[in-house]
């Protein structure tokens, strides 16, 4: 037993060390490959970054050798924590900007969106990363993940979910894929792609609206765990409005830091054109829910629980205020106030995500569970490499469409990592 | 750049033939969506559901039952307590199966203000668990058993957030191959005509197994004939019904049961959403070739 306590400690030592080294990596990689001549404030990622990963490579050797009972606050009445909560649905949530933008460019032909196509195939890619990345961590037996496909259990939520994530994350890669077949010049693997582009489109659009209701009929099971201001057996049309809303908020959210981090212009006319739609949506949402929510009663729950409470009404603010901003002649116009109205959005969602899976959960679990920061590391870690990732992309791959193939992405060298501190915040 | 793609769409075929094939599939969608809740037919006379009736005024609090799942279990016995077992664990947990709980009951004749109630895994008659697992590591067996089998195992926890009494535990500390632990209903004992451990070993008849049929004849009976002695029952609705059926001379909520759960079969609200998949996939598949057909191609010819 000691000599594995020893490996257990020489193992995560090594893929501390092992993280450190790639978060330095990343951040060379992002400067260009070059090392900052002079001090500023973005050094502070060189030092960020790899402390982060290290601290997220420690509580990963630590979940395969003692188990999430070891690293994590997750208990038998509270089996479901921030990995669920926030990496998985609202990793998700957070992608729809994917299948929306390609869906308006490719089948409804509204090729004035073209410029935004990529990064926001590229941002429902890295979403996707974060839920397999959580979901590799969550899963008791991550080997077994592909098991759905062979054991069959059509009355699972799971079960479909898995599918249809899955499935989505092939028609993903066929959106991705022209960025590196251009980069490489594979043109006939290209024409390919090209081909099959339509048919995989409309499946995504198809996957996509199944598995983003999906994550809300997880929940429709527990009507008893639940508290009753969360649950409603709406949650899956709750989970696909919200995430159309959030897919053209985030979309919004990350043309503004792409912009500023790459030091391009905003494509200010396609930015404006998404805000307009998302006022419409969250009046949809909050339109069904309230009379929802006056049909079964559910507004005298409002009360007992005062952190519940504030949860709830956190996210209605931060949906109604930036819907009367969106609808105001003035205000929908300034492509500053536009992006904190999605902004404040995108932190709704995540609010109401969070709400679902983790608060409305709490009052029915016999203790209260806070993540631990092995958790946290975890998270922070693939947010981090998330936002990495894109930067590499955008500076070594034909993201942005007006780039000709094969000229590397960014001018603006160092100031890649502008955007992950950006982000990150 | 030329990232105008040029898929085929629905080229291939004519509009006619195409808008039929869509009909069709429509129809065949919306006839699987009528279908409505299959669920697991609970009463099958050839494969009756095992069940238990828990009559709790008969219990003492010995722990036998505790005692004899762990033998069951090859984990070592309680030890001898001046009546009956113990301590026992005390809650359920990866290895602890069944225990045996005491509640203090407020308000209850002085004579008895204790009260021993055994917990253990429900075995729903259509189990949450079950439903919600998307591999079938959890399933019914024909005897009605709600099993685990560990090689099916993903690890998502699906189970321990759907089973409404919070039965499924976790094995936390295992890095590698963590396990779900919960009751199994003795099934290899009672697929081989015995009965379950904890069943026999009860010393003074507060566990009776046999079928769910019966059992809930049985417990109707003994409220009926001595109406003064028995106050509630459970498990014959909760969730539309469980395999372990309670009586007791007190109600229900004081003992721990939670009486506010729905009584229909959870997994149906489940199924409401999985039956709208067909439509989904079929309508909005329709409509987004067609609007393709109209807009997508014409713009991509530009």
């Amino acid at each position: 037993m000691i000599e594995s306590a020893y490996l257990a400690i020489v193992l995560q030592v090594a893929v501390a060390l092992a993280a450190a080294v790639m978060g330095v990596a990343a951040c060379w990689l992002l400067a260009g490959r070059k090392v900052p001549q002079k001090v500023s404030i973005r050094l502070i990622w060189w030092v960020v970054l790899p402390i982060l990963w290290a601290f997220g490579g420690i509580a990963f050797v630590t979940r395969f050798t003692g188990g999430l009972g070891a690293m994590t606050n997750l208990s038998d009445t509270f089996p479901w924590g921030i990995w669920i909560a926030f990496d998985m649905l609202c990793g998700v949530a957070l992608a729809a900007g994917g299948f929306l933008t390609a869906g308006a460019v490719y089948i409804f032909g509204l090729k004035k969106f073209y410029p935004i196509l990529r990064p926001a195939i590229l941002t429902a890619y890295l979403g996707y990363l974060m839920v397999l990345g959580g979901l590799l961590m969550d899963l008791g037996r991550p080997y077994n993940i592909w098991h759905p496909m062979i054991y069959w259990q059509h009355r699972s939520v799971m079960f479909e979910l898995g599918w249809c994530v899955s499935l989505y994350n092939m028609v993903l890669t066929v959106e991705f894929l022209p960025l590196l077949l251009e980069k490489f010049r594979w043109h006939r693997l290209l024409r390919i792609v090209h081909s099959v582009t339509i048919p995989a489109v409309i499946a995504g659009c198809i996957l996509s609206t199944l598995h983003q209701s999906s994550l809300g009929a997880l929940f429709l099971i527990v009507p008893e765990k639940m508290w009753p201001i969360s649950y409603s057996p709406l949650l899956p049309l709750y989970f696909l409005i919200s995430a159309v809303a959030v897919g053209l908020a985030m979309t919004i959210v990350e043309s503004n830091l792409s912009a500023k981090a790459f030091q391009r212009s905003l494509e200010t006319p396609i930015v404006l054109a998404l805000a307009r739609a998302i006022p419409l949506v969250i009046i949809l949402l909050l339109t069904i829910r309230v009379i929802d929510m006056t049909v079964r009663g559910a507004w005298v729950y409002l009360l007992p629980r005062p952190f519940q409470t504030v949860t709830f009404l956190l996210e209605m603010a931060l949906l109604l205020i930036p819907t009367f901003i969106l609808l105001h002649p003035h205000w929908k116009r300034q492509p500053r106030t536009v992006f904190w109205a999605a902004a404040s959005v995108v932190a709704a969602i995540i609010m109401n995500r969070l709400d679902v899976a983790w608060f409305a959960m709490l009052p029915s679990a016999d203790n209260v569970y806070v993540p631990s920061w092995q958790e946290v590391a975890v998270t922070l870690s693939l947010v981090s490499l998330g936002v990495v990732l894109f930067g590499l992309a955008a500076r070594y791959l034909p993201l942005f469409a007006h780039h000709a193939p094969n000229e590397p992405a960014a001018a603006a060298a160092e100031l890649a990592l502008d955007q992950s501190a950006a982000v990150s915040e | 750049m030329s990232e105008t793609p040029d898929g085929p769409g629905t080229g291939g075929i004519s509009r006619r033939s195409f808008l039929g094939l869509g009909a069709a599939g429509l129809g065949a969608a919306l006839l699987m969506n009528r279908t409505g809740w299959a669920g697991e037919t609970p009463e099958n006379p050839d494969s009756p559901q095992s069940s238990v009736l828990v009559d709790l005024t008969r219990c003492i609090g010995c722990r036998a039952c505790e005692n004899a799942c762990r033998v069951r279990q090859k984990r070592p016995p309680l030890p001898v307590s001046r009546v009956g077992y113990g301590p026992g664990e005390g809650r359920l947990s990866f290895t602890s199966w069944t225990f045996v709980d005491f509640r203090e009951v407020q308000g209850a004749p002085a004579s008895k203000t204790i009260f021993p109630v055994k917990r253990q895994c429900m075995h729903c008659v259509d189990a949450a668990c079950v439903s919600a697992c998307p591999v079938a590591a959890l399933h019914k067996t024909p005897r009605g058993a709600v099993v685990y089998t560990a090689s099916r195992c993903i690890g998502c926890r699906y189970c321990m957030i759907a089973c409404p009494f919070k039965v499924p535990r976790y094995e936390w500390n295992e890095g590698l191959t963590p396990r779900v632990g919960k009751c199994d209903f003795c099934d290899d004992r009672v697929a081989s005509g015995t009965n379950p451990a904890c069943v026999m070993a009860c010393p003074t008849g507060t566990l009776k197994f046999g079928t769910r049929t019966n059992m809930l004849r049985e417990a109707q009976a003994r409220m009926r004939v001595n109406p003064g002695r028995y106050v509630s029952i459970y498990g014959d609705k909760v969730v539309a019904g469980t395999s372990w059926i309670y009586l007791s001379d007190v109600p229900m909520e004081q003992l721990g049961f939670r009486v506010d759960l729905p009584e229909v079969a959870l997994p149906s609200l489940t199924w409401a959403s999985l039956t709208r998949v067909p439509v989904v996939v079929v309508t909005l598949g329709i409509v987004l070739a067609g609007v393709y057909r109209l807009h997508g191609r014409k713009a991509s010819h530009d």
